[in-house]
């Protein structure tokens, strides 16, 4: 299947031993964390925190999972919003509670289906979503105001909440129902996933506007949805995940401070979104450490009274980074692990990756296993009985401070260069991310770092028994002949009396952008078109690249 | 001219942000003695085929990670092909399935690594493959 020779096959390789080079590191975590042989009672520093109670290191949660579980939420999206709305329709047919919608590269920059930019890419990683059009047909037949929908798109953010209020006001549902989670994440944008579209201080200002709009019109919905899991798979280490994320947090509440917000008033919507890697006790850590370290500063630096800005709330997807293109199928153990560390730690919601993801988007079935794996944790496996059940854990809990101790000292850097803006201006994530990423695969080159499949444990013929899901070029014609057919059709005098209203706004820093965005999305215009008049005032933001 | 170290450029096409195995690549041909041109993320197939005749490259190498490579690879062999630099050696990357990956080689990009693929592997070919071209065109 691939241009390279396979290794040794399975029979010559002594699965037992684990000495000397090339069987694996033993001595240290993933993140290069070093580690004893075991952990005594002195390693343990900090006397009982009972969950529930600040800084909620064991959790939120009085009673963990008993009163309630995590929520299962698979993100979802390809193709047309007609054909991804059939698999939501599924989804939640089979005890999904909540939708996650994942946007095409296209919709996710701010480009129509149409454009020159969006060739080949048009509902390939996600759904198009060009107007409001689009956005209703998505949510057709679906209850908005009974079920939550989390959206990972940050450029246009904005854009998308006020489709999605559009869409619902239009079914009769107001938007004060309306529950769910938008990303609006631009920071690690910059620093990792690298769909941004404005410069950093122009899109602070939209997401702030977002912030102050939805604390005021929407008090189900969160904000802003802070995103360590793009930096993991960028290829950071655990702590770096940890800190990179936490300073983009508070780079957000720092900033809707500024604008004269009171931190109790939209601390609370805030929520967090990890990565769950393979290893297993240093991502339980991680997850313990940021309740720990988020409810410290939101209460000691920022000084939130109320108990909900102290608690980090977050959700977790299993790391599409540590699923292996050989031998697809070990992606269901892999997935099995990393979302046990997930609910060990705390999480409130999760989305296990489907083993395919690495080849292509997930087939039926394969998302299907990837729930059905929740479901076997949830249901039979008895790890959500009792709370923070590692607490107490010598190792747990010195590895949990050991995280603290890592993400502290990254602060201190970040604030050596001024600010997290500050600091991606100067590269210093992209640089540190790199770096990372790059020892990480030495690390595998050199069989330091074992993965089943790749570099050890090798099929001798590499055979794929699997059907993967297919896009065809069909939904880009079809997006196309749809926005021929929507500009031809709408009122064009007010598409260009809105778009104009939004342009003078975004010049206005006392005017916030969301009722013009809504007016825009309402007229019908499309995302290209709204962003367009955006880039306009503000500009399209461009990296330097470090490798 | 024949001491000269290989020169590849690593590109970033269409609106896949997903750069970290291209970084890992081009670090490790820097770190394997090439000379190693990234050209940055959002490139048309155009600017990508152009950078390389600029900087006399001796190959690219194009990671797509967002499902567009059935597009963009094409696009860039046609350029290769319309700017007459068919003997840059193009080879590429990615979340790519198999049937893809066969029907890309078919159509003449020289080799297709996925996730997992040895960086020495990639070293190697990338070294055998330039060196030849090199050899070449002097």
């Amino acid at each position: 299947m691939i241009d390279r020779p396979n290794g040794s096959g399975a029979k010559t390789a002594p699965g037992y031993l684990r000495t000397g080079p090339g069987s694996g590191a033993m001595d240290r975590t993933i993140s290069d964390v070093p580690l004893e042989t075991v952990y005594e009672p002195d390693d343990v520093t900090r006397v009982n925190e009972p969950p529930g109670e600040y800084p909620y290191t064991r959790g939120i949660h009085k009673n963990g999972y008993r009163d309630r579980l995590w929520t299962m939420r698979q993100f979802a999206g390809f193709g047309n919003a007609k054909q991804t709305n059939e698999r939501y329709h599924f989804l939640l047919s089979q005890g999904q509670h909540g939708l996650s919608v994942a946007f095409d590269m296209p919709t996710l920059m701010g480009y129509d289906s149409d454009a020159p930019q969006a060739r080949g890419e048009v509902g390939k990683c996600g759904v198009a979503i060009d107007s409001l059009r689009d956005m209703e047909q998505l949510f057709d037949g679906i209850d908005m105001g009974d079920i939550t929908t989390s959206m990972t798109i940050n450029g246009p953010a904005a854009i998308a909440v006020a489709q999605y209020i559009a869409a619902a006001e239009k079914k009769g549902i107001p938007r004060t129902a309306l529950g769910g989670t938008i990303q609006a994440d631009i920071l690690k944008e910059y620093i990792a996933q690298k769909e941004w579209i404005f410069p950093p201080r122009p899109h602070m200002r939209v997401i702030v506007d977002m912030i102050e709009f939805c604390t005021a019109e929407m008090p189900k919905w969160n904000t802003i949805s802070i995103s360590g899991y793009h930096i993991r798979e960028a290829g950071s280490t655990a702590a770096q995940e940890l800190a990179f994320t936490l300073a983009d947090g508070f780079a957000y509440v720092e900033a809707a401070m500024a604008r004269g917000l009171d931190v109790d008033s939209f601390a609370p919507r805030l929520s967090f979104f990890f990565n769950s890697h393979i290893d297993f006790f240093e991502e339980i850590a991680k997850f313990r450490a940021a309740r720990r370290i988020y409810a410290k500063r939101m209460r000691e630096r920022y000084g939130a009274k109320n108990p909900k800005s102290w608690q980090l709330r977050f959700h977790t997807q299993t790391a599409g980074c540590s699923a292996t293109a050989q031998q697809p199928e070990n992606n269901i153990v892999r997935v099995a692990f990393e979302a046990m560390a997930a609910v060990l730690g705390g999480t409130q919601s999760l989305h296990t990756n489907s083993m395919d993801e690495v080849l292509a988007l997930p087939t039926e079935k394969s998302v299907e296993i990837a729930l059905r794996t929740q479901q076997v944790l949830a249901y039979e496996t008895n790890v959500t009985n009792v709370v923070d059940p590692l607490g107490g854990s010598y190792f747990v809990e010195a590895l949990t401070d050991e995280m603290e101790r890592q993400a502290e000292a990254y602060f201190q850097q970040i604030e050596e260069y001024g600010g997290v803006i500050e600091a991606i201006e100067a590269g210093f994530f992209q640089k540190e991310i790199a770096e990372a990423s790059y020892r990480y695969q030495r690390s595998i080159e050199s069989k330091d770092r074992i993965i089943v499949g790749v570099n050890q444990f090798q099929r001798d013929e590499e055979q794929l028994d699997m059907d993967l899901l297919k896009i065809t070029e069909e939904v880009a014609q079809g997006q196309a002949r749809s926005l021929q057919d929507l500009r031809a059709t709408r009122d064009n005098g007010k598409v260009q009396q809105t778009l104009d209203r939004l342009q003078q706004a975004c010049r206005d820093e006392h005017d916030n952008l969301m009722p013009h965005l809504i007016d825009c999305v309402n007229a019908y215009c499309t995302e290209g078109e709204i962003v367009e008049a955006m880039v306009g005032v503000y500009g399209r933001y461009t990296e330097r690249s470090v490798f | 001219m024949a001491n000269r170290p290989l020169r590849i450029v690593i590109a970033k096409a269409g609106l896949d942000g997903h750069d970290r195995g291209a970084k890992v690549i081009a670090r490790a041909l820097r770190d394997a003695g090439m000379e190693v041109i990234y050209t940055g993320l959002f490139q048309t197939p155009e600017q990508i085929v152009q950078t390389a005749i600029q900087e006399d490259a001796d190959g690219i190498g194009l990671s797509i990670l967002s499902g567009a490579h059935m597009t963009l690879f094409p696009l860039v062999l046609e350029q290769l092909k319309a700017q007459d630099a068919e003997d840059v050696v193009f080879f590429g990357g990615g979340t790519i399935p198999p049937e893809d990956a066969d029907e890309l080689r078919k159509r003449g990009v020289k080799a297709v690594f996925t996730p997992g693929a040895p960086l020495q592997e990639i070293i190697d070919f990338v070294e055998a493959e330039c060196g030849k071209r090199r050899e070449l065109v002097g």
